[in-house]
């Protein structure tokens, strides 16, 4: 006995402005809307829907909207109606949930509790539009041993080095996870923003190699796509040991998604799973993972910066102070609300740690520890807004990933039902006649005007602070103020309380 | 070229071999240097000696033969080539292999195998003459695992939990009986007449130590293959 469960949203059309054109039909991939010939008018199926909203978007005569049903079980502080109809899904199935993107629950949003400085009287804020602002910086190892040739000239020992014009990169998506033309958009936008996108674990696509400069290639614990031509072709190797939507656990790509054009960039089979086992089944240990970045960087002469990926999770000082010993040019650390293809409602909802403490933690630890200069600091999970990038540089970071808000550039409406493969908006998905709705020529044309517009607002916020290098705004924590904190997380991101002096 | 590694640090063994234009290289006293060959292509290496962890890691065509026993995580993540062990090999020999072939004249230790798949024309494969440790063919994937269990002295001939996950490729074993205790998702059944691909896996592993192919061509196997290539598929609900 399968139980009932309404539907969350329903579909409503307003009758005096449909036109009964279809499009909205055509347009769902869900199969929500369909043309009754008796009476001829629209019906939908409310069931059907997962409110990502291309109908909405695209209906001419704006004759649809999506609302929250106000159909209730009885009111339950405890027991709220998404809670029960998980229960009632997996007493239905036997399954695990399976969700996607970033966590949606209503924990604290640290970005929004910390307010940025700006300079009054007696030091002068800066205008943007007038003087120089520097938002230019490069990732790598920084502390290098002066070294002299015979002759007493400085040698260049200076470990390779990844150079961004924007303190913002786009974070690891799979081919496979989203669709060729996402993934195209991602990339030309990073070429031409002067930053970088990052493949993912799903390989390289042999179209994209074009765009090696600007890529960063991963390498986790499937390895899938991983060859020599495939990390040459990069700017940079990052080894993923974990990701904050699902910190602890592996990935699955359903057989079904492996298509034949996934099944090459992969290299593996068409139709069979591909598993990314939860560890790197030859890592248990610093020095194990010290070998892996050494194995990279040996296999490509030492020349491309290796970047080890971490989700925040409780013990994360400890865990990237012994990254920073590995021999990794980059820490990347992905918070909690960090998006996923798909990825175990539960593990998403609670598993792991805020990016906002993770990152205070770890800058603060590898200070304390006199080796931050030895690592650079990549976070994501989740970057919304350039708000949110200068307190993360504030706090510590050198740079930004985001992926969430990429996604959105896109088209994406944050339906999160990615892991169905029925992306209307032609991102999460391998369906041709799906994948062709993102025009890559739009979509990284979008991109870069998002990056750009971050940037200008970035620049504006750093001249209100009178500075003028996004360098010397990394760890400035003392541009940040907290509001609503308590003692202990005033004390874990190291900020004062708002109106508290120097 | 010949290389005398005695006292070398890897990073310039490495650079040696990697900036020697000559095909033919024999490393002599190798000590524990690791990432050997890392991402090679087109090279005949010879190493004399014990190499240390990641031999042939990403190796891509060139061709390794080891002259003493080889470390952890041989051939990791390689892509084409082969990588002949006279001597025995540590854990995860072969993680996540795509192609070519590893030998290996005694045995292994644990996770050998592990998350290794075939693609197209690339077909990994890895002959061990002696016994395999626990783990063998975890996650596997594709390609092909021939353990010979010569020289085992009455112990098993492969350790605990052999092809858990299993999804992909097969697992031959010369062995009379079904090994005890193998997970759920993997097949055993008795090999009637070995394909011609194995017989030829097993007549290049005789080829390279010199032994006589009659005794393995003509023996029993057991041949371990997935039950099922999406082992995963009824898990989930979507939410």
């Amino acid at each position: 006995m399968n139980i009932y469960i309404r539907p969350e949203y329903e579909v409503v059309r307003d009758e005096n402005r449909c036109i009964a054109c279809r499009v909205c039909e055509r347009q769902c991939a869900n199969e929500v809307h369909r043309f009754d010939p008796e009476t001829g008018r629209m019906i939908a199926e409310s069931d059907k829907c997962v409110n990502c909203h291309r109908c909405v978007c695209l209906c001419p005569t704006h004759a649809l909207k999506i609302v929250k049903s106000d159909d209730t079980y009885k009111t339950n502080a405890n027991w709220d109606n998404q809670t029960i109809n998980e229960v009632y899904k997996q007493a239905n199935s036997g399954g695990v949930l399976l969700s996607s993107m970033g966590n949606p629950k209503p924990y604290p949003v640290f970005w929004d509790k910390m307010l940025i400085n700006a300079s009054q009287v007696t030091n002068p804020p800066i205008d943007p539009l007038r003087e120089p602002m520097e938002t230019q910086l490069w990732l790598g190892r920084r502390s290098a041993a002066i070294e002299r040739d015979e002759k007493g000239r400085l040698k260049n020992t200076l470990a390779p080095q990844l150079k961004l014009n924007v303190p913002i990169l786009f974070s690891a998506m799979s081919y496979g996870s989203i669709s060729y033309n996402a993934h195209e958009s991602l990339a030309r936008a990073a070429e031409e923003l002067g930053t970088y996108y990052n493949t993912g674990e799903g390989g390289l696509h042999k179209d994209f190699y074009k765009y090696g400069k600007n890529t960063i290639v991963q390498v986790a614990s499937g390895r899938f796509g991983v060859f020599e031509g495939y990390l040459e072709s990069a700017a940079a190797i990052e080894i993923k040991m974990g990701q904050g939507a699902k910190p602890g656990i592996g990935g699955h790509l359903p057989g079904a998604k492996i298509s034949a054009d996934v099944s090459e960039t992969r290299m593996i089979p068409q139709g069979v799973d591909a598993i990314s086992p939860a560890p790197h089944h030859d890592i248990y240990s610093i020095e194990d993972l010290r070998q892996l970045v050494y194995s990279l960087k040996e296999a490509t002469a030492y020349k491309k910066p290796v970047i080890v990926k971490i989700a925040a999770v409780h013990n994360i000082a400890a865990i990237a102070s012994g990254i920073a010993r590995s021999g990794a040019d980059v820490i990347a650390i992905d918070g909690y609300r960090g998006g996923t293809g798909a990825a175990p409602t539960r593990i998403r909802d609670n598993v792991g740690i805020p990016i906002e403490l993770a990152l205070a933690e770890v800058d603060q630890r590898l200070r304390d520890e006199g080796i931050r200069d030895d690592v650079s600091i990549l976070v994501g999970g989740s970057i919304r807004s350039s708000a949110d990038v200068v307190k993360a540089i504030a706090l510590g970071a050198d740079a930004c990933y985001i992926g969430t808000a990429a996604l959105l550039a896109l088209g994406c409406h944050l339906c999160r039902t990615c892991h169905a493969g029925r992306c209307n908006w032609g991102i999460a998905t391998q369906r041709p006649d799906l994948v062709k709705r993102l025009n890559p020529d739009i979509g990284y044309k979008r991109l870069v005007n998002l990056v750009t517009a971050w940037n200008h607002e970035i620049q504006e916020m750093m001249g209100g602070m009178g500075i003028n290098s996004i360098e010397a705004l990394r760890g400035n924590r003392l541009m940040l103020r907290g509001l609503g904190l308590n003692e202990a997380e005033l004390r874990i991101l190291g900020i004062k309380y708002a109106g508290e002096s120097m | 070229m010949r290389i005398d590694a005695t006292n070398m640090h890897f990073a310039d063994l490495n650079a040696a071999v990697r900036n020697d234009s000559e095909e033919e290289i024999v490393i002599e006293n190798c000590i524990g240097q690791r990432y050997i060959a890392a991402g090679s292509s087109e090279r005949h290496i010879s190493v004399i000696g014990t190499p240390g962890n990641a031999l042939g890691a990403y190796l891509n065509g060139t061709s390794v033969r080891v002259e003493g026993n080889v470390q952890e995580a041989t051939g990791d993540t390689m892509n084409c080539g082969s990588i002949v062990v006279n001597g025995s090999a540590g854990d995860a020999t072969g993680y996540a292999m795509r192609g070519g072939v590893i030998l290996v004249r005694g045995d292994v230790g644990y996770r050998c195998g592990i998350h290794m798949k075939a693609y197209r024309e690339n077909k990994p494969a890895i002959v061990i003459g002696g016994r395999a440790g626990s783990f063998l063919g975890e996650y596997q994937a594709g390609g092909t695992i021939v353990v010979l269990g010569d020289r085992r002295g009455g112990k098993p001939i492969i350790g605990n939990f052999c092809g858990t996950g299993m999804h992909g490729g097969e697992i031959y074993l010369r062995c009379e009986e079904i090994p005890p205790l193998l997970p759920a998702q993997v097949r055993a059944e008795r090999v009637s007449e070995l394909p011609e691909d194995v017989r030829s896996l097993i007549g290049a592993w005789c080829g390279a130590f010199g032994e006589g192919a009659a005794a393995y061509l003509n023996a029993s196997y057991i041949r371990l293959v997935p039950n099922s290539a999406n082992p995963y598929k009824q898990m989930y609900t979507d939410n």
